[in-house]
């Protein structure tokens, strides 16, 4: 099995096979991470642009990190204080950082599918940091490789995920993630945090924290944006927090040795209890972090690997 | 002058029949029409159509030409261009242009630049309130005086209720007709897709069809309180034409149109986030189409429109929530409504009384017929001829047209405007 994917756009163009890979390798580079020298020359020489039109500080940091241990040259530019302030159209700002020949463009956006249009315009590999309500996709794939990890497996698993689902890009990456591996998924929300046609999609759905948590293997919870209140999506956090924040109550309705994920920034009393989080017997929210750089330096050795064959195959002198 | 267009098979919306047959034309006027067998008279001219359909010219409700205002993205040449070569005999305008038009210096000025450059009829409608801003009154009396042949202010829905309906009473009073655009706006605000499994996969912002009933519901309301004469431009959902068919049932004068794009196209076009597909109101399901296209069948819909909207490349080049709405649709909406012909939805006849026969009711207009004494405003196509759409080879200044590189089947030969060719094939 080859990894033959030129961009990473999302879990849903992705095969069974290429998920495989990427987690695989990724172990490797947990291994890695945890020795002192963290450092290796797979990337060396090469550039890679971090863009992000929008905040981010925990995903931009981890393709940081992950960018200069395989050794590439890394360049974070924070476009909501850029050209896009100026009119600059999102497509003359891919094709000017295309001048400058990176190897590697992380790309973050507000909109879905803007991280599409951008790929399609520039000649390197472009990595989807997270584009709207759409995709996440390596959140997905570290969410994998901590299942993995802590399951043995990501097949005939049965997964929770709760919370906003509706504006959640993380949510959709990972029943697109979680369905390709053949794990059963439930989703656990009040019908205002959940999209039109989800039922749909390979998922059961339910309303009560306690029948959805019923038996599953993992508990993946949400942020929920406070500004959700605003639109009338819920009435007030406390209701939220007693209904479907996940409380060590509801929580025992899970299997007793399910774990609990979120892909962080948490609110603690809203969404998660601050106790169970911080509990190392179920929690596994830090080492969600830590997978994270693993499986983005993976991604990126796959894809510039990838990309090196399929320029050989077309008689390009790299 | 006397051409003679012969060997024709000849539509005819108000007898719902088609026939062989041979159709004269004396200066811009039908002054006979002969079936076949029937002996010819003498003629200047004398077209031999071999046997391809010969139509009334296509009244196309809802045209946007970019004048006043964006003249880069259509001007009334352009568009007579394109409209000609597209079988539109007359071209009813939007009056969102750059100003509004609402007020009679502003459509006299787009009347004069149609009359100039324009190859067929231009009519044009007038803003319902200044500036579409749904505060005051556009002087609906001068502007009719001016020519105005319908008040409205296109996507911009009014959400007072009140002036609305002093709106519609003063229009009423005129004799005026109100078209309006049945999309909640509350609901609708920052939707660019509808909402379903679909819409969801891909994370866009979406509106449900009952944003489109509602607004119906009220309009509807409103049209029976005032008892004005009302058209909403396009449906495109399943859900409001129980609302359309009950509202006719009452006796209120209302029709209803529908564009090219919600009868052939559905949500699932917009994969990829081609935002050639975005259009207002979104794509809808398969199950809307289909109903679009039987509502059409049975004469529920009125009217079919190309709901022309150029919009240059740079407004399309961005991410599908940002760009620009809407699609060109003067020259693609003759071969693309010949799909529901070819898919056996209707039969021709029936097809041309929502193209011109019921158009030209609704404005009151002698056109749209296939009658001696009707102006001859005709299109002369072949039913069958297969072509790969290549959107560079558009007339319009803006090439957005969704159809681009689809296989599609029909093309005009020849169109006539007042007697007068404006175009032939090349």
């Amino acid at each position: 099995m080859t990894f033959t994917a030129q961009h990473l756009l999302g879990i849903e163009h992705l095969s069974r096979d290429d998920i495989v890979s990427i987690l695989d390798l990724a172990e490797q580079y947990v291994a890695l991470n945890r020795q002192p020298h963290k450092h290796v020359d797979t990337l060396a020489g090469m550039t890679q642009i971090n863009m992000f039109f929008e905040n981010s500080t925990r995903t931009q940091s981890s393709f940081e990190i992950a960018g200069k241990r395989l050794g590439a040259d890394v360049m974070n530019m924070a476009m909501g204080a850029s050209s896009i302030k100026k009119g600059e159209t999102l497509i003359d700002t891919a094709l000017t950082l295309n001048a400058m020949n990176p190897d590697l463009l992380v790309v973050r956006h507000p909109h879905s599918g803007a991280v599409d249009l951008l790929s399609e315009k520039v000649n390197c590999a472009v990595l989807n940091g997270g584009d709207g309500r759409h995709e996440h996709p390596t959140q997905a794939l570290l969410d994998a490789l901590t299942i993995r990890r802590a399951k043995g497996r990501l097949h005939r698993l049965s997964v929770a995920i709760c919370g906003d689902i509706a504006h959640s890009r993380v949510a959709r990456s990972n029943i697109f993630l979680l369905n390709k591996m053949e794990s059963r998924i439930r989703l656990i929300a009040p019908v205002t945090l959940l999209p039109a046609g989800i039922d749909q999609f390979g998922v059961e759905v339910f309303d009560d924290m306690a029948k959805g948590l019923e038996g599953v293997d993992v508990v993946m919870m949400l942020r929920l944006q406070r500004e959700r209140m605003d639109g009338a999506f819920i009435p007030s956090p406390r209701e939220y927090y007693h209904r479907w924040g996940l409380t060590a109550e509801k929580l025992s309705h899970a299997k007793e040795d399910a774990i609990v994920m979120h892909p962080g920034p948490m609110n603690r009393g809203v969404e998660i209890d601050g106790d169970i989080a911080d509990d190392l017997s179920r929690s596994v929210i830090q080492e969600q972090v830590e997978m994270g750089v693993a499986v983005r330096m993976a991604a990126m050795e796959l894809l510039v690997k990838a990309r090196r064959e399929a320029q050989r195959d077309v008689g390009v002198i790299v | 002058m006397t051409t003679i267009l012969t060997n024709a098979r000849l539509i005819d919306p108000e007898t719902a029949t088609e026939f062989y047959g041979s159709v004269v034309i004396q200066d811009d006027i039908i002054s006979q029409i002969i079936a076949d067998g029937d002996t010819l008279p003498k003629g200047d001219e004398i077209i031999d159509c071999n046997g391809k359909y010969l139509a009334p010219g296509i009244i196309d409700i809802g045209v946007k030409v970019c004048e006043p205002g964006e003249r880069h993205k259509e001007s009334f040449r352009t568009a007579g261009e394109a409209a000609a070569a597209g079988g539109v005999t007359t071209m009813v305008v939007r009056p969102d242009t750059e100003p509004a038009v609402d007020s009679p210096e502003t459509l006299q000025f787009a009347l004069r630049r149609a009359l100039d450059v324009s190859l067929v009829n231009v009519l044009p409608m007038a803003a319902l309130t200044k500036d579409r801003a749904g505060r005051e009154m556009a002087e609906i009396g001068f502007l009719l005086d001016a020519g105005a042949v319908a008040f409205t202010d296109c996507d911009a829905v009014n959400r007072d209720n009140k002036i609305f309906g002093r709106c519609l009473s003063y229009a009423n009073a005129m004799g005026a007709l109100v078209i309006g655009h049945a999309q909640e706006p509350v609901m609708s605000d920052g939707a660019c897709a509808t909402s379903g499994p679909f819409a969801s996969k891909l994370g866009l912002p979406a509106v449900s069809t009952m944003a489109e009933r509602i607004q119906l519901e009220r309009d509807m309301a409103l049209v029976e309180m005032t008892g004005a004469r009302y058209h909403v431009d396009q449906l495109s959902s399943a859900v409001s034409l129980p609302v359309l068919e009950r509202a006719k049932a009452a006796g209120l004068r209302v029709t209803a149109g529908v564009s090219i794009h919600h009868l052939t196209l559905n949500e699932l076009d917009i994969d990829g986030y081609r935002t050639f597909f975005k259009v207002k109101p979104p794509l809808r399901s398969e199950t809307d189409r289909l109903a679009m296209a039987e509502a059409v069948a049975s004469g529920l819909i009125d009217v079919i429109c190309s709901m022309h909207t150029p919009q240059d490349e740079e407004s399309k080049r961005l991410p599908f929530e940002e760009a620009a709405s809407g699609a060109v649709g003067l020259e693609t909406l003759l071969p693309a409504v010949l799909s529901l012909v070819h898919a056996g939805h209707m039969e021709l006849p029936v097809l041309w009384q929502a193209l011109s026969l019921n158009p030209a009711k609704l404005l009151g207009l002698d056109a749209g017929r296939l009658a001696v004494g009707a102006p001859a405003d005709l299109v002369l196509f072949d039913m069958h001829k297969p072509f790969v759409m290549d959107r560079f080879k558009l007339r319009s200044r803006c090439k957005n047209t969704p159809f681009d590189e689809r296989r599609m089947q029909g093309a005009v030969l020849r169109t006539f405007v007042g007697g007068a060719e404006v175009y032939s094939v090349p």
